[in-house]
């Protein structure tokens, strides 16, 4: 056995520590963390890609990259996550403040390939807690802002307040990106749109036959999502979406997490909607 | 008159699938109407005698619930059609609607359009086929949102 495998095996299957360095606090039952290796960091992960989150006596939870390290920063192998306070261990990671250690696996699964969407417009829509995930997408599209065409934003969510990066929203709307919000419960003031969110597709400026989507949420919601795409005339094999199943091993050796032939901690999360689809709609799975 | 509406019903795509000759005998009872910010268009339990193409702006549907006012359900903004109840009895608004800003619309007069229909099935048929998607579209859509999706177990009392 060759010792340059240790640690990638290490990286996967032991929890490496990592201090937490910031917490800010999203919503009320929602919180981004940075973290910060104390021993050797893992290996860069990409957008799409997910880390197995310990509380340590609590247990292990997958969570998303939510935001892309800067690479000329030392704080490069620094991770970002968004988490949603919904069972035990999302409830002890959202209590943890900076200074608190977690462990970390990682990086697993399959990333978003934004690369693809070169020379493409890019549409991203987010549903809930799933605009955490494609954060990402957005800042290495922005970062590299020239060598994408139109960039789309569409952003749903329960009330205005469960509404994430309300902040950065507006950055990005004032930066060119083109946003759509809605939510489906308004609050006194709200001004924007209510409704679901693949309402917003049809008046989105982008060219279907030129364009790669990228779609995280509830499943459902991807689901009809995936379908105004397509009736926009985006090529199914060209929509990706991010699944979830019940993630432990995250290398695919435990099987906890298969959908059909797919083991999502190491086919997915992030699966071609022309792969996914027949998957989404057996009800055995 | 009626050729200022057609070139602005024209402009949207709604009534894209209309032949000339269908999409004049529509226009001959829209009429162009404007509404200024927050003034009601029509409220619930009204007669539905009419519906709109919007131009610019946007509308809030509402529904009215006791102690809690004018709840807003969902919103339509430009090149949607607002209002199908004059399409079927007993021609009354089961929701109300109101600009949210400065609203462009061109107003038809359903139980002319309705004539036409029955006068023409053709064109009968046609305005069919246009207004039964949009209604499939909001019951989906009302579906969708009866599900809570972005809720947690906890917010809608699931174990």
């Amino acid at each position: 056995m060759s010792t340059a495998a240790a640690p990638a095996i290490v990286g996967s299957a032991v929890p490496q520590p990592y201090r937490v360095v910031s917490r800010r606090v999203d919503t009320a039952d929602t919180v981004t963390i940075e973290l910060a290796h104390d021993a050797g960091p893992l290996p860069a992960f990409a957008p799409g890609q997910f880390a197995m989150l310990t509380a340590y006596g609590i247990g292990e939870v997958p969570i998303s990259l939510s935001g892309l390290p800067d690479p000329g920063d030392d704080r490069a192998r620094r991770l970002t996550h968004t988490l949603r306070a919904v069972g035990a261990v999302t409830r002890a990671l959202h209590a943890t403040a900076p200074g608190a250690t977690i462990g970390v696996r990682g990086p697993f699964g399959t990333s978003w390939d934004v690369e693809s969407a070169a020379g493409q417009d890019v549409v991203i829509v987010a549903g809930g807690i799933g605009l955490a995930p494609v954060r990402p997408v957005l800042h290495a599209v922005l970062a590299g802002r020239a060598r994408y065409g139109n960039v789309v934003l569409l952003v749903g969510a329960r009330t205005p307040a469960d509404l994430l990066y309300p902040g950065e929203l507006l950055r990005w709307a004032a930066s060119g990106v083109q946003l759509g919000v809605t939510v489906d419960r308004p609050a006194d003031g709200w001004s924007g749109h209510v409704g679901v969110v693949p309402a917003l597709i049809p008046h989105a400026r982008f060219d279907p036959a030129h364009s790669v989507a990228f779609v995280c949420g509830p499943e459902v919601m991807m689901r009809f999502t995936a379908q105004a795409l397509i009736e926009r005339g985006l090529p199914a094999s060209r929509l990706r979406v991010s699944l979830e199943r019940n993630m432990r091993c995250g290398v695919g050796w435990c099987g906890h997490c298969q959908l059909g032939p797919l083991l999502l901690c190491r086919d997915g999360p992030v699966v071609d909607y022309a792969r996914a689809e027949p998957l989404m709609s057996i009800r055995e799975l | 008159m009626t050729g200022g509406v057609v070139s602005r019903v024209a402009a949207l795509r709604f009534f894209a699938a209309l032949n000339p000759r269908q999409l004049d005998q529509l226009c001959e009872a829209g009429t162009p109407m404007s509404y200024q910010p927050g003034e009601r268009i029509f409220a619930e339990g009204g007669d539905a005698d009419r519906f709109w193409l919007i131009e610019t702006g946007s509308v809030a549907l509402d529904v009215r619930i006791p102690g809690r006012g004018d709840q807003v359900i969902e919103t339509l903004g430009a090149g949607a059609v607002l209002g199908w109840s004059w399409l079927h009895p007993p021609y009354r608004w089961q929701f109300g609607a109101s600009a949210r800003e400065r609203l462009e619309t061109i107003a038809f007069d359903g139980a002319a359009v309705r004539n036409r229909c029955d006068a023409d099935p053709a064109f009968g048929y046609a305005m069919l086929r246009l207004f039964t998607p949009v209604i499939v579209a909001r019951l989906q859509a009302t579906r969708l949102r009866l599900l809570d999706l972005y809720a947690t177990s906890a917010q809608v009392g699931r174990p």
